[in-house]
C-alpha cells in the first residue's frame, strides 16, 4: 500500500493554541507532531485522550480523532476505546494532578492491565488550570496559594508508582530536551503494552523553573543521567561521574576512580523491576535523576488482546452466538 | 430416570397458592423458590417471585437477621404479583418462623422443620419458649412439624455422607415435601440436580434421595388427607420460559446488540442488585460482548463512553451508589452526545442504605442527578420480562438521539420472575445504525450537525476524513470546536433538551386499563406495576370508577398523559419512595396528585393500594371540580 508521507504540520487541527507564551507543552506537542509521521499510523487511526488541566487541551490541537474528557478519567476512556478498537493507535495525555491525583486508581489500574497505549504523563508539578495549587508532585515546603506556610504532603513519583503496578514500559524526558523527548514517545509509541512517559514540563506561570536543573541544559549534565540499555550510567559535563550499586543502594562515583566493572549496566529489559526502582528513585539533588527508558520488558498480555482473544476463543467453542437458540435453550414450555 | 410418582390421596384444585419458604440463609432457601418456580411455570401456571435476601451474606446462623425467604404465587389466572398473604409458609427454624408468621392467613398451612426447634436456636432468634408449642398458633393455622433434618439424615445414610453434608440436603427433602402438597412434578429437578451436582455422583444421588423422601413423606403421613393442585393458565400462546428481571435485561441488550449489528461492551463495577446481569452478559462473549469489571463505577462509566466512541454498543450498570459516582461522566456522555445504555438496578437508599431490599427512590437522581441543564431520557421496565422489551428500546432510542439512556430497574423487578413468551427473533425488528463513510473530501466534517431527531453523527475513529475532537466544553453547534458564546450555549442546552422531549413524538401514547376519565386515575411507574394493577382491578371488579396509567416512559412522559390526568376528580400516584414522580407530574401538569408512598424495602401489597385508593373514591365521587378546574394555571 502506498502511504501517503505526512509532515509534522498534517498533525496540526486548525484551532488556536492557547497555552500561556513559554509553556513547556508547546515542545511536547511540537515534538509529538514530528514523532507521529514517523510512525506510519495513519491520522484517522489515531486518537488523543485527555483528562482535564492545561495539558488535557492537547488533543484540540492534533489533528487526529481526540477526546477532552474528565478530570482523570482518561485511561479509562482509553480501556474502552481500546479494547474494541485495538486497531486503534491511542495516546492519553494527563497531568500530575490529574493523573496522579483524581485519576490515581485508574492510572495504577491502566498500568497493571497493560492495556497497549501510551501514556505522556506532562509533570508541572503544580495544578496550572486552576492557578497555582500544589500537585501530587509539588516538593515538600512549597509554598502556593493553597498552601502559603508550604507544603506539608509527601510527593508521589509517578515511576516509582509506574513500577510498583508493574507497568512493562517506564520512561521519563524532558520538554527542554527535545531530541530526548522524540525518541522517548516514539520508543514508547512503538512499545506493545501500556507505555508511560513521564515529562517535565515547565509551567512558566505558576511553577517556573521547578525543574531547572534538569531543564536547563547547562545545568543537566551535571543533574541528569541519561539511559541506554547496556550502558553503564555515566554522566557529568565532563562525562567524569557514573552511578554504581553498592550493596542495596546506588551511589555516585568518578569514573576515574572505580574499575569499568564496577560501574552499574543499565537493563532496561530485566523482569525484576528492583534496580529500575532504584533508578527511579534517584533524586535530585542527592543524585542525578535518570532520563530515558528505566523499563521496557516484552511478552506481557495486553488487556485489548486477551479480551478480544476470549471472544474469539469463545466463538471458536460455542460457534457465533444465536439469539433463538439462546431463548430456546434450558426448560421452556408450550401454551397453545 | 423414573418418572414423578402420582399420588393417591384426595387432589383439590385451586386456582392460585402462595407459598413462602423461610430459613437460615444457609438453608438453600433461594435454591428451594427457584426450583419451585421454575417447576410451576414448567406446569404452566402463571408464576411471580419475590426472593428477599438478608443484607448479611451470612449473617449469624439462626438469627432474625439471617433470615432468607423466597415467596412464590402459581396460579391458573395471569396475576401481577407475588401475592400478599401466603397460604403455605415453609419455615426451618424459629427465627424464620417469627418473622415470616404474620403474613401466613388464617388457616394457612404451616409447615416447620421440627429438628430446627431447639433451646439454642430459640436463643439464637431471641425467643422465650418454642413458637410451635404456643396453643394460638394451632388454633389460627393448620401446623404440620416434621422433624427434616433426622428425616433427611436417614434418607440420604446410604450415601455414606459426612453427617454434614448429609444434613445440607435437607432442603430437598423439603421441596420434595413441597412438591408432593402441590402436585409439582420431580422431573425438572431432578435434572437440575444431575446437572449442578453431575461432577459429584454421591451427592448427587443423596439430593435426590433426600427429595423422593420429602415427596413420600408428604404421601404417607396422615397430617395432610389431600395435596392441591393449580391448572396451566390461560396464556397467550406460544412458547414460554421463566425469566427473572436481570436476565432479562442482559437478554435485551444481548438482543438489542444483535439486532443492530454491534458489538456490546458492557463496563460496570460489582453491586448489588445489579451485579447479576454482569454474570448474565459475560456468558455471552460468543456473541461479540466484552465485560469489563472496572476497578470502580466512575472507570466503568468512562470506558463505556471510551467504547461508544468507538463505534461499539456501549452499557454500564449499577444501583443508586454507583450511579452517583457516573454523574459527572453521564453529563460528559450527554455532552459528547454519544449512544450509550445506563441502568440503574435500584435498591434502598441513601448512602448504602438497605442494599438488598427494593425501593424507587433514585427517579430524581436520574432525572437531574448531573451539574448543569443535562436532561436525559428515562425509561422504566414494569416487570421482569419487560426489561428485555426495555433494553430493546433504550438501544434503539439511544441511537436515534445519539445520547445516553437511563433504564430505571429495582430490586424487585431484577430478581422476581415471570413466564416470558419467547420472541420469534426474525420478527423483531431491526435497529438501523449509520456511521459516517468519510473520505477524501476536503470539506470540513460537521461533527456537530443535526438530523430530524436533532441527533448528530456518529462518526467513528479509524474513518478517513471525519477527524474531530470532543469534549465536555461546550460546543459550537455544527463545528463541534470549543464555544463560549453565550448565545450558542443557550442554543445548544435549548437543543439537548428539545432532542429528548421530541422522544414524546416517537414513543407511543399512554395506554390505560379503564376508562379515561372518572373518578379516580392511578399512575404508576417501575415495579409497581403488579400491586397497582391488581389493586385498580380490584377496585373496579368492587364497582369503583378506577383507571390506572402505568408509566414505562419517566422521560420524556408520553404526550397524552395531562390531558389524561385532567380527566379524573382524582390522581394517585403510589411510589416506593416519598414521591418523587407525583414531584414531577405535579410540576410539570399543574395537577394535584396524592401520594402513596412507602419506603420499607418491601413492595406494596394489593391490600394497602387497594385500601388507599378506596379510601380516595368517596371524596373523589363528591369532588365537585375536575382536576383541571381546580388547576386552571396548568
Ligand atoms: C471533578 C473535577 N474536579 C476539579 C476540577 C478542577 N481542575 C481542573 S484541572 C485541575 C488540576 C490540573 O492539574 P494538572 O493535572 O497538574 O494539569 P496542568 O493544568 O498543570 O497541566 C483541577 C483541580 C475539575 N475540572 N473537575
Ligand atoms: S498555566 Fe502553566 S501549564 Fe498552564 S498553560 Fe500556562 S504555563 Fe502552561
Amino acid at each position: 500500500m502506498n502511504l501517503p508521507v505526512l509532515k509534522a504540520a498534517d498533525f496540526a487541527s486548525d484551532q488556536d493554541v492557547r497555552w500561556c507564551p513559554g509553556c513547556g507543552d508547546y515542545s511536547i506537542l511540537a515534538q509529538m507532531k514530528k514523532v507521529l509521521p514517523e510512525l506510519g499510523v495513519p491520522r484517522e487511526k489515531t486518537v488523543f485522550i485527555s483528562g482535564i488541566g492545561c495539558s488535557s487541551r492537547f488533543p484540540y490541537y492534533m489533528n487526529t480523532y481526540g477526546m477532552h474528557s474528565i478530570h482523570g478519567r482518561a485511561p479509562t476512556f482509553a480501556t474502552g476505546l481500546k479494547s474494541t478498537r485495538p486497531d486503534l493507535m491511542v495516546w492519553v495525555i494527563t497531568g500530575d494532578g490529574d493523573a496522579l491525583s483524581i485519576g490515581g486508581n485508574h492510572f495504577i489500574h491502566c498500568l497493571r492491565r497493560n492495556l497497549d497505549i501510551n501514556i505522556v504523563l506532562f509533570n508541572n508539578r503544580i495544578y496550572g488550570l486552576t492557578k497555582g495549587q500544589y500537585s501530587p508532585t509539588s516538593s515538600e515546603g512549597q509554598v502556593t496559594k493553597s498552601t502559603p506556610m508550604g507544603s506539608i504532603d509527601h510527593p508521589l513519583h509517578p515511576l516509582s508508582v509506574a513500577l510498583a503496578a508493574e507497568a512493562t514500559f517506564v520512561a521519563r524526558s524532558i520538554d527542554a530536551h527535545v531530541k530526548h523527548l522524540g525518541e522517548t514517545l516514539k520508543r514508547a509509541a512503538e512499545h506493545k503494552g501500556t507505555s508511560l512517559v513521564e515529562v517535565y514540563q515547565n509551567c512558566n506561570v505558576f511553577n517556573d523553573g521547578a525543574m531547572a536543573y534538569a531543564q536547563e541544559r547547562k545545568q543537566r549534565a551535571e543533574n541528569v543521567v541519561e539511559l541506554e540499555h547496556g550502558k553503564p550510567l555515566i554522566f557529568g559535563t565532563n562525562n567524569d561521574k557514573a552511578v554504581r550499586l553498592v550493596g542495596n543502594h546506588l551511589e555516585v562515583v568518578n569514573v576515574a576512580d572505580v574499575p569499568a566493572d564496577d560501574l552499574l549496566i543499565h537493563d532496561e529489559k530485566e523482569m525484576n523491576p528492583s534496580i529500575q526502582m532504584m533508578l527511579a528513585r534517584m533524586r535530585y539533588p542527592e543524585m542525578p535523576e535518570p532520563i530515558g527508558v528505566l523499563r521496557a520488558v516484552q511478552g506481557i498480555a495486553t488487556y485489548n488482546d486477551q479480551i478480544n482473544d476470549q471472544v474469539t476463543a469463545a466463538k471458536a467453542k460455542k460457534g457465533e452466538g444465536d439469539l433463538q437458540a439462546l431463548f430456546n435453550s434450558g426448560d421452556t414450555w408450550e401454551v397453545a | 430416570m423414573t418418572a414423578s410418582p402420582t399420588t393417591s390421596k384426595d387432589v383439590q384444585t385451586v386456582s392460585g397458592i402462595t407459598v413462602r419458604l423461610a430459613g437460615d440463609s444457609g438453608d438453600g432457601m433461594q435454591l428451594l423458590g427457584t426450583q419451585l418456580t421454575n417447576t410451576s411455570a414448567l406446569a404452566g401456571n402463571d408464576v411471580a417471585t419475590f426472593p428477599d435476601f438478608p443484607a448479611e451474606i451470612r449473617a449469624p446462623r439462626g438469627t432474625r437477621a439471617g433470615v432468607s425467604g423466597f415467596q412464590v404465587r402459581f396460579a391458573s389466572e395471569e396475576i401481577f404479583t407475588p401475592g400478599d398473604h401466603l397460604d403455605a409458609l415453609v419455615v426451618m427454624n424459629p427465627a424464620a418462623m417469627v418473622t415470616n408468621l404474620g403474613d401466613l392467613r388464617k388457616g394457612g398451612i404451616l409447615i416447620a422443620n421440627e429438628d430446627g426447634f431447639n433451646e439454642k436456636e430459640f436463643k439464637l432468634a431471641k425467643v422465650e419458649s418454642n413458637p410451635l408449642d404456643a396453643s394460638v398458633i394451632e388454633e389460627v393455622y393448620r401446623v404440620i412439624k416434621v422433624p427434616m433434618t433426622a428425616l433427611t439424615r436417614e434418607a440420604v445414610a446410604a450415601h455414606g455422607l459426612s453427617q454434614k453434608i448429609a444434613d445440607r440436603c435437607k432442603n430437598f427433602f423439603a421441596m420434595g415435601l413441597v412438591y408432593w402438597l402441590f402436585g409439582r412434578s420431580l422431573e425438572p429437578t431432578l435434572r437440575f440436580i444431575e446437572d449442578k451436582f453431575g461432577k459429584k455422583p454421591d451427592i448427587a444421588a443423596a439430593n435426590i434421595s433426600a427429595l423422593r423422601a420429602g415427596w413420600a413423606f408428604g404421601e404417607t403421613t396422615e397430617a395432610f388427607g389431600e395435596s392441591y393442585q393449580v391448572e396451566a393458565a390461560d396464556l397467550v400462546k406460544g412458547t414460554y420460559r421463566n425469566m427473572m428481571g436481570n436476565q432479562a435485561l442482559a437478554w435485551g441488550l444481548v438482543a438489542a446488540s444483535k439486532l443492530s449489528d454491534k458489538d456490546m461492551f458492557y463496563g460496570t463495577y460489582p453491586i448489588t442488585p445489579a451485579s447479576d446481569i454482569l454474570h448474565e452478559v459475560t456468558r455471552f462473549k460468543n456473541f461479540g460482548v466484552r465485560t469489563f469489571q472496572a476497578e470502580d463505577e466512575i472507570a466503568a462509566v468512562c470506558a463505556t463512553i471510551g467504547a461508544a466512541f468507538g463505534g461499539t454498543m456501549a452499557v454500564t450498570a449499577s444501583s443508586g451508589p454507583g450511579i452517583a459516582l457516573k454523574a459527572e461522566a453521564m453529563g460528559l456522555g450527554m455532552m459528547l452526545e454519544l449512544p450509550m445504555i445506563v441502568i440503574n438496578v435500584q435498591r434502598g437508599g441513601p448512602s448504602t442504605g438497605l442494599p438488598t431490599k427494593t425501593e424507587q427512590s433514585d427517579l430524581l437522581q436520574c432525572m437531574f442527578g448531573r451539574n448543569g441543564e443535562s436532561p436525559l431520557p428515562i425509561l422504566a421496565p414494569r416487570s421482569p420480562g419487560d426489561c428485555f422489551d426495555i433494553a430493546v428500546e433504550a438501544w434503539r432510542l439511544a441511537v436515534e438521539c445519539m445520547c445516553p439512556v437511563l433504564i430505571l430497574s429495582d430490586g424487585y423487578i431484577a430478581n422476581g420472575s415471570e413466564p416470558w413468551k419467547i420472541p420469534d427473533v426474525s420478527k423483531l425488528p431491526k435497529i438501523v445504525i449509520k456511521h459516517p463513510e468519510g473520505g477524501e473530501s476536503d470539506a470540513p466534517f460537521m461533527p456537530y450537525a443535526r438530523d430530524e431527531n436533532l441527533a448528530r453523527p456518529w462518526a467513528i475513529p479509524g474513518t478517513q476524513g471525519l477527524m474531530h475532537r470532543l469534549g465536555g466544553l461546550e460546543k459550537e453547534d455544527g463545528t463541534g470546536n470549543v464555544s463560549y458564546d453565550p448565545a450558542n450555549h443557550q442554543h445548544m442546552t435549548d437543543t439537548r433538551a428539545a432532542k429528548v422531549s421530541r422522544i414524546a413524538e416517537r414513543i407511543p401514547d399512554q395506554d390505560v386499563y379503564g376508562e379515561t376519565s372518572g373518578d379516580v386515575l392511578v399512575i404508576s411507574w417501575g415495579g409497581t406495576y403488579g400491586s397497582c394493577h391488581t389493586a385498580v382491578r380490584n377496585c373496579r371488579n368492587a364497582g369503583h370508577s378506577v383507571s390506572h396509567a402505568h408509566l414505562r416512559y419517566i422521560n420524556p412522559l408520553p404526550k397524552n398523559l395531562g390531558e389524561l390526568m385532567r380527566g379524573f376528580n382524582k390522581v394517585i400516584v403510589p411510589e416506593l419512595n416519598m414521591g418523587q414522580l407525583r414531584m414531577l407530574l405535579r410540576a410539570k401538569y399543574l395537577v394535584d396528585c396524592i401520594g402513596v408512598n412507602k419506603v420499607q424495602g418491601k413492595p406494596f401489597a394489593v391490600s394497602e393500594l387497594f385500601e388507599a385508593i378506596e379510601s380516595h373514591v368517596s371524596t373523589a365521587k363528591d369532588g365537585k371540580s375536575k382536576a383541571d378546574v381546580r388547576n386552571k394555571a396548568g
